[in-house]
């Protein structure tokens, strides 16, 4: 398999990544050995074997819907790059 | 006094030899001393240190405390802590300060240990030899030139030079025990879902495990002790009863059934190596132990399919880095589309910004099939191998990684060498089983880790076995030279 640069800035876009024009073909050349690499995982036949996600064959846990965390907003928001009255402020929108 | 064990740290301050803020003041000397040259420290907690340090003395002095009240560990970055700046090794989090602590830290503050310093990584603890942090490459004490490994590659660092007795680590492909092979240090990646996860920056959700990396295999039984438990904030977590994982550690293993896959001495192994792991293994013959050989014939498929998953996992996982709510946001966005790109294209590294487009790509729309529910059936395919091998034999032993340390630059520009290197250590995250490597010898100069292989919840069989192993061998107690 081998990405070529269109297929590349599609996927930077589906990740929602900038990537430099410069840089496309670099990254189109190590993701197509990448792919190269995983590829090699089609010698060997899997028709039948059930798909696992995850090691151990569990199941999710329930619990009471009770509220169990206090509201934190202020000190969570020390972190936000930027904020006004309590809301993270991005770019406009909607006009 | 720095050379000495967690274990002989806690008899030393039991019995009021030293007390926790001389021996904190001591290992705050020795990072501040050598982090310059070794760079395993993304930052060090001098302050909260102390007033920790001052805390568990008057613990013990009332008669409280437990076996690790008042001693220093280091914590990989990865782990959050609260008021403390949780980089994870990225400049997406470089001006992250951790509202809260992770379930780990929690235990080790309620248990008195002080938290020296937050451990320099591979960002987002993507990568096999600490080169890709945003904070410049961790270098080997063994040797400067060389790469300590990866991702906990500061904490292996730190370890091995003793500037922590101990230290916290995670393994999501071998980032604990690659690291702990190429500085010669003891490291036990847990059953998945036996150490919590909550509050550790997620990078492969169904493969990441934190735990211990340490000098010796008592240590690491000592501070399992403190991180193993059921946490009903991680959802995977494991409700299976814990042991008390130093209870075990002298047990006698005549009679042991010991695994050794083929697939794992086969040509890719450096014969240095491959003879240094024999030399262990007949060791653990003279203790009683009996060798089979056995065959993990899926191994080879476990490089691809880790490539699949974790990167799919990661993909998803650091979607929540978009510049919004925490972490790096890019100057002068146009628009919010602008906002999420670009604060992500600066905000992220290489090998990041790689892993997360082949995720992206395996779980786009007409590939799902051909890659990511291939991968979770080789995956099937794998967890049986071993399940196979585990009604034949009590534990599986062979290298931890291909070779010793490499030099800085030599692997950073090929990843596709760089992943092929975590052979022997991938496939134990796919199946979520237990695994530990410890020191074995060295092959120029440089240390070389043997790695055992247990079966699930089989932390004290794994702890027990290199416990005695460690009795019978000194090469755990090696220390670098100009770190004595």
């Amino acid at each position: 398999m081998s990405l070529d640069k269109s297929e590349v800035q599609k996927i930077a876009w589906l990740a929602r990544l900038a990537i430099d024009e410069q840089d496309i073909s670099t990254y189109s050349d190590e993701l197509s050995k990448i792919l190269g690499l995983v590829e090699t995982m089609n010698s060997v036949d899997t028709d039948g074997i059930s798909p696992i996600a995850h090691p151990l064959d569990l199941t999710a846990r329930l619990r009471p819907d009770e509220v169990t965390e206090t509201n934190q907003r202020d000190k969570f928001q020390q972190n936000a790059p930027v904020i006004e009255a309590g809301c993270y402020l991005v770019p406009k929108v909607i006009e | 006094m720095h050379l000495s064990t967690l274990a002989q740290l806690s008899t030393a301050l039991e019995s009021r030899q030293i007390s926790s803020e001389e021996l904190t003041r001591l290992y705050l000397e020795r990072c501040k001393k050598f982090n310059d040259s070794l760079n395993c420290f993304i930052t060090i907690n001098e302050d909260s240190a102390m007033a920790q340090a001052k805390s568990a003395d008057e613990q013990r002095a009332a008669g409280k405390g437990s076996a690790l009240t008042g001693i220093p560990i280091a914590q990989k970055d990865i782990f959050c802590t609260n008021g403390i700046k949780t980089s994870c090794g990225s400049k997406m989090l470089d001006n992250f300060i951790a509202p809260y602590d992770a379930t780990v830290i929690e235990k080790m503050n309620a248990a008195g240990i002080v938290n020296i310093g937050k451990t320099n990584m591979d960002e987002f603890a993507m990568g096999s030899s600490n080169e890709t942090s945003f904070y410049g490459p961790v270098k080997n004490p063994w040797d400067k030139d060389y790469v300590p490994g990866g991702s906990s590659g500061g904490s292996a660092s730190a370890v091995a030079a003793r500037l922590s007795p101990a230290a916290t680590g995670t393994d999501t492909g071998g980032s604990i025990r690659q690291p702990a092979s190429l500085c010669g240090i003891t490291g036990l990646k847990p059953t998945y879902g036996r150490v919590s996860r909550y509050g550790m920056v997620a990078f492969a959700s169904s493969l990441d495990q934190g735990g211990p990396m340490t000098q010796t295999a008592e240590d690491a039984a000592l501070m399992m002790n403190v991180i193993a438990g059921f946490d009903q904030r991680d959802s995977t977590s494991a409700e299976v009863p814990v042991d008390d994982y130093t209870a075990k550690l002298n047990d006698s293993i005549d009679g042991l059934k010991i695994g050794l896959p083929k697939e794992y001495f086969d040509e890719g192994l450096d014969s240095n190596i491959a003879k240094l792991i024999e030399d262990g293994i007949k060791e653990l013959e003279k203790l009683g132990a009996v060798c089979k050989d056995i065959e993990l014939p899926n191994t080879q498929l476990s490089i691809p399919a880790y490539y699949v998953v974790a990167p799919a996992e990661c993909s998803s996982n650091l979607s929540r880095f978009d510049g919004v709510r925490y972490g790096y946001r890019c100057d002068n966005p146009e628009d919010l589309s602008d906002l999420y790109c670009r604060s992500r294209g600066e905000g992220f590294g290489k090998e990041v910004k790689r892993r997360i487009m082949i995720g992206a790509y395996v779980l786009s729309a007409g590939y799902y099939d051909a890659y990511y529910l291939k991968a979770q059936q080789v995956r099937h395919l794998i967890r049986d191998d071993f399940q196979n091998a585990f009604k034949e034999v009590d534990i599986i032993a062979g290298p931890t990684a291909t070779g010793t340390a490499f030099k800085l630059n030599e692997k950073i520009n090929d990843p596709v060498s760089m992943y092929l290197s975590d052979i022997y250590t991938v496939s134990v995250n796919l199946a979520g089983l237990p695994a530990m490597s410890v020191p074995a010898g060295f092959s120029n100069k440089l240390p070389v880790g043997m790695q055992l292989i247990g079966n699930y919840f089989e932390e004290s069989k794994l702890l027990n076995i290199a416990h005695r192993y460690q009795q019978a061998t000194d090469w755990h107690l090696q220390v670098p030279g100009g770190f004595e």
